[in-house]
């Protein structure tokens, strides 16, 4: 028999009992469904931290103020060591490290006319931009002169442009944060979200120095936006800085460090860990709903083999062989995994979409997933056909004519 | 593709009269039951020549539908040779006893059979898919097997469409569509009022004498019997009687003294007086 013939009739089959179909089907919708968007999310959040990295160079080492000592609980960000002094040391003693930028953030009330807003704060110096790759769409940075004078200038981030301006423009334009007035200079390009969901342009930018002394109130700084000469000096400068920052501050063991250094790959390696733990997540679920799938299937094809013994005996009567009534059964419960596995492409493509735009990731389909979906959906189909099919070829033909 | 051409090792294949088409040798067929063997049939030797048309008689359990499977290579005998067209087919693998089925054994049951929720035509089909025809020769041939049983014009329609005797019309198509050497039917007319009966019997010897198709029919009915041209009697496994039946009826001539179903609504009768009237014995009918 030809292989158009039995595909037609596992078609109609399948159509005459469709509610039972496609609740057979359901389990193999699931789990191609959640193949599909699990290798879709993993690959937008690989793009993601990919962006990220570059965004940030693969050179980038972090120096945060903080303390793990259990006693002590000064909190990740409470640490008051941190010094401008700490990153001019550096800067002088580790010649892997080519610039670096202190950081200190806070959050507070924005005021433009009757427009308010409640940003991150952050102060630093021109080199924060440099070492970001981070520039400006209109206006320009603050100056080293402006950081040293303390001035009252700043640079806003689109979200919060846009919140306090709407369509205006903001450059020249002075806004206030508490009681003190500050004059904006720039606009940053837009970054979009970051791997974590925030919003990388609600914040504003000003000099450290201005930060430290009018809003926060603090002498100390949070971290250090390092860069070093390669990626390999970065991990190399790990220990160098750890060593100088212990005799700065006098640590003896490392346990009682007051700081936290790490390297852009370090953060990398840390955002790729979470997401091999999602995937690993959704690969499980995907491959029960798979198994659950693929023994419905199996349950059903072995109720139509039971439903249809008479008809079984009267094709061996007239001729089918064993091989036959097999490939009939075969084709039918492949039939029927793939047509789950087709919806189940489409309802993953349609969903990993959906939580795509939803997070303002960027939507990637990949035709590797929709390929190995379509095996999957196949081998299952074949895997838990065969048993039924099995059964259905070896009916002895009178007993299954003879059947009521 | 001819069975006398292929020899397969270890099957007898005798050059022989060609007027022979089956020939049973002491054939034995012993079903297990757990522990109990139930012997259906008991040494059966039998010949039928091209062109026959044999009447299986004998009483429930004695054995015919054993024997008519095993000359439809539905079944293997447990002792015993049976050649069909000269080839020993005891010996054939199931895959061979498969292609004898499809091409040289039409069957009718007593059930139909037809596969529901499909119509005349694809019912007639089913075996011209295994034969491996094209689509196009596989239409053709189902509809002019539908046409020698005078069902041309129902072919789209489902057997739920169809009273019994069409559906039995049906199977016997699909029955002739591979032109089968014989055609065997077990108890054809079982399902079916008497009148619809005689119509069945009307094709039957139809395909019999313009055809020359070779027909086995079991019938545990006299009446029917009356319209083959010989009678085998079965009792416990074995053949009792075999004799040709003298004054044989013709359907064709039964037919027109029949009341038809308009007319049996028309009066209103109950069908056993109409038996009573007709020409139909009713101590025959059991
Ligand atoms: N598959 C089977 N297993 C066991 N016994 C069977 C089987 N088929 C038939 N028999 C027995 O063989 C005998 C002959 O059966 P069968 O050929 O069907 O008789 P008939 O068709 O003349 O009524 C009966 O006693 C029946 O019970
Ligand atoms: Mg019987």
């Amino acid at each position: 028999m030809d292989f158009s013939n039995t595909l037609r009739i596992a078609f109609r089959a399948l159509a005459r009992n469709k509610l039972r179909s496609a609740l057979t089907m359901l389990g193999i919708i699931i789990g191609i469904g959640a193949v599909i968007a699990t290798v879709s999310i993993g690959q937008g959040a690989e793009y993601l931290i990919q962006q990220g990295i570059e965004s940030l160079g693969t050179n980038a080492v972090f120096i945060a103020a903080g303390s793990n000592r259990a006693g002590a609980r000064t909190g990740f960000w409470g640490v008051r060591t941190l010094t401008v002094d700490d990153m001019e040391a550096i800067l002088r003693e580790v010649p892997l490290i080519r610039s670096a930028a202190p950081v200190v953030f806070t959050r507070a009330q924005v005021v433009y006319q009757n427009q308010n807003w409640r940003p991150r704060i952050e102060g630093t110096t021109p080199e924060y931009f440099q070492i970001r790759r981070w520039g400006v769409q209109a206006g320009g940075i603050f100056s080293e002169d402006e950081v040293r004078s303390a001035a009252n200038v700043c640079v806003l981030g689109v979200t919060v442009a846009r919140l306090l301006f709407g369509n205006q423009d903001p450059i020249g334009q002075t806004i206030r944060i508490g009681e003190i007035p500050f004059r904006v200079v720039g606009v940053l390009e837009a970054k979009g979200q970051s791997a974590m969901g925030e919003d990388q342009d609600d914040r504003l930018i000003a000099p450290y120095t201005t930060v430290q002394r009018k809003i926060a109130g603090i002498t100390w700084i949070h971290y250090i936006n390092a860069s070093a000469i390669s990626k390999e000096a970065a991990q190399a400068a790990v220990p160098q800085i750890e060593a100088l920052l212990r005799e700065r501050h006098r640590i003896r063991s490392p346990e009682d460090d007051d700081f936290f250094v790490s390297t852009q790959s370090d953060v990398a390696e840390m955002a790729t860990q979470t997401e091999r733990v999602m995937n690993l997540l959704l690969g499980s679920i995907a491959s029960v709903s798979l198994i659950v799938g693929g023994i419905g299937i199996m349950n059903i094809m072995l109720v139509s083999v039971t439903e249809r013994t008479r008809e079984i005996g009267v094709r061996m009567a007239v001729g089918a062989t064993e091989a036959d009534v097999r490939r009939q059964f075969l084709v039918e419960a492949v039939t029927m995994s793939m047509a789950g596995g087709i919806i189940g492409i489409g309802s993953g493509l349609v969903g990993s979409w959906a939580i795509a735009k939803l997070l303002g990731w960027p939507t990637l389909i990949s035709a590797t997933a929709i390929l190995i979906a379509t095996v999957v959906a196949a081998s299952i189909g074949i895997l838990f056909g065969l048993y039924p099919a099995w059964k259905a070829a070896q009916l002895d033909p009178i007993e299954a004519l003879r059947y009521e | 593709m001819s069975r006398e051409a292929k020899s397969e090792p270890g099957a007898r294949t005798e050059p022989n009269d060609r007027s022979e088409l089956i020939r049973l040798e002491n054939v034995h067929k012993v079903y297990h039951l757990g522990e109990v063997q139930v012997h259906a049939l008991r040494g059966v030797s039998l010949r039928i020549a091209r062109g026959e048309f044999v009447a299986v008689m004998g009483a429930s359990g004695s054995g015919k539908s054993t024997l008519m499977n095993i000359l439809g290579c539905l079944d293997r005998p447990t002792r015993g040779a049976y050649f069909l067209e000269g080839t020993d087919v005891s010996q054939l693998s199931k895959v061979e006893l498969a292609r004898i089925r499809n091409q040289k054994i039409g069957f009718v049951f007593q059930q139909f059979n037809l596969l529901p929720r499909t119509s005349a035509l694809e019912n007639v089909e089913l075996p011209t898919i295994y034969a491996g025809l094209s689509p196009a020769e596989r239409h053709s041939r189902a509809l002019a097997a539908l046409e020698r049983v005078g069902l041309a014009d129902r072919a789209h329609h489902f057997p739920s469409q169809l009273s019994g005797g069409q559906q039995q019309r049906v199977a016997i198509a699909r029955a002739l569509v591979n032109s089968p050497s014989i055609l065997l039917a077990d108890e054809p007319t079982g399902n079916l009022d008497s009148r619809t009966s005689v119509e069945i019997m009307d094709i039957l010897q139809f395909l019999n004498e313009e055809e020359g198709l070779t027909v086995v029919l079991v019938t545990h009915e006299h009446d029917i019997a009356q319209y083959a041209k010989r009678v085998l009697e079965f009792r416990d496994g074995r053949i009792r009687k075999d004799y040709q039946v003298s004054d044989r009826w013709v359907a064709r001539e039964v037919l027109p003294t029949l009341p038809t179903l308009d007319e049996l609504d028309a009066v209103e009768l109950g069908t056993q007086d109409l038996h009573a009237e007709g020409p139909v014995n009713p101590s025959e009918v059991w």
